[in-house]
């Protein structure tokens, strides 16, 4: 079959050819770079955190009545409640271990600060999260430690987060030690934070430990995590809870009544109470979810409309064409050629609307990235958009052009 | 003759049932996601004190010291207490105002009620006549009690309600942990939208605080500070002498040359601390209005604003969609054009005609859109950002609907009319 009759015809068609070339146009970028966005979504959603997540509990509150001070008795005193719920947590069934624990990755609540090789913060400087904490900390979490040790009881310090206490021990994620040290003997060496005139040692290095923030902010920094053993003192308190297997809700339960048991002047509101880590996971990618969710609905309802605009316009051109159809099956033509006029016919029209498309895809992506954080779209999306919008094209034309193939010849006959 | 016309349309319509449905749909989907997109980024894009906005400032400064410094930094978004205090004595401005977040341990009377947190502002007391917050019962507090770190608190409505039952209950001691202090104030229900004078709090869009205490009270009495902190340069113990900008400052100013003269002063304040060896880095100021420093802040969520863009590209291919299929009937009809033609149709009549078709489609699928609309804007609200409550439809919002409605049927009812105006009639007859 040749294209030049096809063509012809629809050179008859100018204005209603052009809107469809230009719906598969809009249509095909749109969905290209909303693919993508979600593409971009799942996989920042889908970062790993470096913790073991399961089992995993975290439990906050706030005393009431606690002193607030920075003076000395306030410290202590805050201090020792801070060790009596830790070792109420400690008594409950089911609890495998339990760590004092400022913040846990993508929990929000972060401190950061930055390390450097010299008290005057010159030269390497990096940015990194704080995770204040006891000798528990790494083994509760569960992060994987590559080189060194862990804290022990007797480095623990305890202070308030204005406390300006340098720790003399850290443990650091491998992000920090290779920035710091390039030639990887960071084990052992000391480093200085936030300007602070005492040395802090290396004594551990962990693999992996993102920050506590999923903020755009935080994305140049997001793995560099320095554990800290400190357990702070405040008003508020947290801790986080590694459970047996399977007791996530036993424990979760019993913390909360046995908390408030030992000790009832306290706050511990739904909200941020008691949380299993995955209802942290929840809350810190609510709105990605939501994101990827809205694109992905957009997108189908487009390429539905799309289709169903491929449908209506061809089942007119096929009602239009009727009598001329049945002159070229009297004329010798069979069903097939019918259908793969058709068929050719909406390639040709898809076939430019994807060229259109795929340049329009690249220049709102260029526009997008102008204007929002957003990568450049990679090949790989353009193609399958491209592929996925002929397949919607042909899947579109079939049923008006089988039914343009069922025209029978004697048509020809019959007056209009 | 429209109601001919319009019989004429609605029997034409009715004869392709599915394409008309189709149709309608395509216009009310993308009307309903536009229209859901655009009301939720013109509440969040809003203006949280309309008539006042304009007379708020938010002076900046940089007193930080010249590590990692870049000739392009931006002055800190927050102010030291130091330098926050020097301004906020210098009364330089009409009204000015310094504040920073808290929570406080609210303990109730009654011991039916357990104790709990409320998100606390510690302010000054221009806070409430420059921010125009209405007071239910009571007054603010005022300039000397603020001096005086006196023991007083201003309340929101909703936490009179609970604690009081909603009577006045200026007068009455607030017990804050192991401190009191004295309600001289209810607020009434008051929102801005955003959270305008501290973006940090509760993702920008959070509600207003429950308690308001001057700020050298809350101080004296050690209260949890909430919000961004920056520290440089080594940590103190101190937040009062501390390298750290924790302090939000709102000044008003009431005319353009009272803007200038306080830039002027802005300016003339960092040249006299660098005099002095506290600033460090070259004099660098910002004086934004609320507007300004909501744009300069990027308030409004990218998501929403990617929303919307991408609901508008929705419509568009919904539009060209409906033009396409619309365009593809009128020629179909070709020959009954024709027909009406040669009987002695103008071609302005059959024009007219075809728009009241299109015109038909259009409005119901605007109808149909705003219903979408409103169902979109309840399934925001269903969802848990802190804008979410928000999200309501508004007269103007209701209009902009009304108006995108018509223009888009008009829009896509426009060039299949004229084509299928432009038939020679006798051509028509004759194919036939």
């Amino acid at each position: 079959m040749t294209v030049h009759p096809i063509l012809a015809a629809l050179r008859r068609h100018k204005a209603g050819v052009v809107l469809i070339v230009l719906q598969i146009a809009l249509t095909l970028a749109i969905v290209c770079n909303a693919v993508f966005i979600i593409g971009q979504r799942i996989e920042r959603l889908n970062r790993p955190t470096g913790i073991d997540e399961s089992n995993l509990v975290r439990a906050a509150q706030a005393w009431v009545g606690a002193p607030s001070g920075d003076d000395a008795a306030s410290v202590e005193k805050l201090d020792e409640l801070q060790r009596a719920d830790l070792a109420t947590l400690r008594g409950l069934p089911g609890v495998q271990e339990v760590a004092a624990s400022e913040s846990l990755p993508i929990q929000g609540m972060i401190w950061s600060g930055d390390v450097s090789l010299t008290p005057d913060q010159k030269g390497i400087d990096v940015q990194a999260a704080y995770y204040y904490g006891d000798e528990h900390l790494r083994s509760t979490l569960g992060v994987h430690l590559i080189a060194g040790r862990d804290f022990n009881a007797g480095e623990i310090l305890h202070r308030t987060i204005r406390g300006t206490e340098a720790s003399p021990v850290i443990i650091v994620s491998k992000p920090v030690a290779d920035k710091l040290f390039p030639k990887g003997d960071a084990l052992g060496k000391t480093v200085y934070q936030d300007g602070k005139a005492q040395p802090s040692t290396i004594v551990g290095i962990v693999e992996q430990l993102q920050t506590p923030t999923t903020d755009s902010w935080g994305n140049p920094f997001a793995y560099n995590s320095i554990l800290e053993p400190v357990r702070l003192d405040g008003v508020m308190a947290s801790y986080a809870v590694r459970t047996l297997p399977g007791r996530e809700q036993d424990v979760m339960h019993e913390a909360r009544k046995a908390l408030f048991a030992a000790n009832p002047k306290r706050i511990m509101p739904d909200s941020w109470g008691v949380q299993s880590f995955s209802d942290i996971r929840t809350k810190a990618y609510r709105a990605d979810r939501g994101m990827a969710i809205l694109m992905g609905v957009v997108c189908l309802i487009l390429l539905g409309v799309t289709a169903a605009g491929i449908v209506g316009l061809t089942s007119f051109w096929v009602g239009q064409r009727h009598r001329q159809i049945g002159v070229r099956r009297a004329l010798g033509a069979r069903r097939i050629d019918i259908l793969h006029y058709f068929q050719i016919e909406n390639l040709l029209i898809a076939g430019v609307g994807v060229v259109l498309g795929v340049l329009l895809a690249v220049g709102l992506n260029l526009w997008l990235m102008t204007h929002y954080e957003m990568e450049r779209l990679p090949v790989l999306y353009v193609l399958t958009g491209v592929l996925a919008m002929l397949a919607i094209g042909q899947g579109a034309v079939f049923v008006p052009a089988r039914r343009a193939s069922n025209v029978p010849p004697v048509v020809a006959t019959r007056a209009a | 003759m429209f109601g001919y016309y319009l019989d004429m349309a609605l029997h034409s319509l009715r004869r392709n049932r599915m394409l008309t449905a189709l149709m309608v749909l395509a216009i009310a989907l993308g009307i309903g996601a536009s229209m859901t997109t655009l009301t939720v980024l013109h509440v969040l894009s809003g203006d949280p004190l309309p008539g006042t906005s304009q007379t708020l400032f938010y002076p900046q400064l940089e007193p930080r010291d010249m590590d990692g410094y870049q000739p392009t930094d931006e002055p800190p978004d927050q102010l030291t207490w130091i330098d926050g205090m020097n301004l906020l004595h210098a009364r330089r401005a009409d009204r000015q105002a310094l504040m920073t977040g808290g929570t406080v341990p609210v303990q109730p009377v009654q011991s039916s009620v357990d104790p709990f947190y409320s998100d606390a502002r510690y302010t000054t007391a221009d806070f409430f006549p420059m921010f125009k917050a209405p007071m239910l019962y009571g007054r603010a507090w005022s300039a000397s009690d603020d001096d005086s770190k006196a023991r007083v608190a201003v309340i929101s409505s909703k936490l009179n309600d609970k604690l009081f039952s909603g009577k006045d209950s200026t007068g009455q001691m607030l017990q804050l942990g192991d401190d009191a202090v004295r309600i001289v104030g209810v607020l009434d229900r008051w929102r801005p939208n955003p959270h305008f004078y501290d973006i940090n709090i509760s993702g920008s869009y959070g509600p207003t605080e429950d308690v308001f205490l001057p700020l050298s009270t809350a101080r004296d009495l050690k209260l949890t500070n909430n919000g961004m902190m920056n520290c440089w340069g080594g940590h103190n113990d101190h937040l009062e002498i501390a390298p750290c900008t924790w302090l939000q400052f709102w000044v008003q100013l009431d005319s353009p040359a009272k803007v200038a003269a306080y830039r002027e002063y802005l300016t003339h304040y960092s040249q006299e601390q660098k005099a002095l060896g506290r600033f460090q880095r070259p004099v660098n100021i910002r004086l934004l209005d609320l507007m300004g420093w909501l744009d300069y802040q990027k308030v409004v969520p990218s998501d929403v604003r990617l929303q919307t863009w991408l609901a508008f590209g929705f419509l568009l291919v919904c539009l060209v969609n409906t033009v396409g299929l619309m365009l593809a009937k009128f020629m179909r009809r070709a020959g009954e054009l024709g027909v009406r033609r040669a009987l002695g149709a103008s071609k302005r009549a059959l024009f007219a005609q075809l728009l009241v078709e299109s015109g038909v489609i259009g409005l119901s699928g605007g109808i149909c859109g705003l219903l979408l609309a409103f169902v979109g804007l309840w399934l925001v609200r269903q969802r848990p950002s802190s804008y979410a409550g928000l999200a309501q439809l508004d007269m103007s919002m209701l209009l902009t609907t009304f108006l995108l409605a018509i223009g888009a049927s008009l829009i896509a009812g426009l060039l299949p009319a004229w084509r299928a105006c432009q038939i020679t009639p006798a051509l028509q007859l004759k194919s036939n």
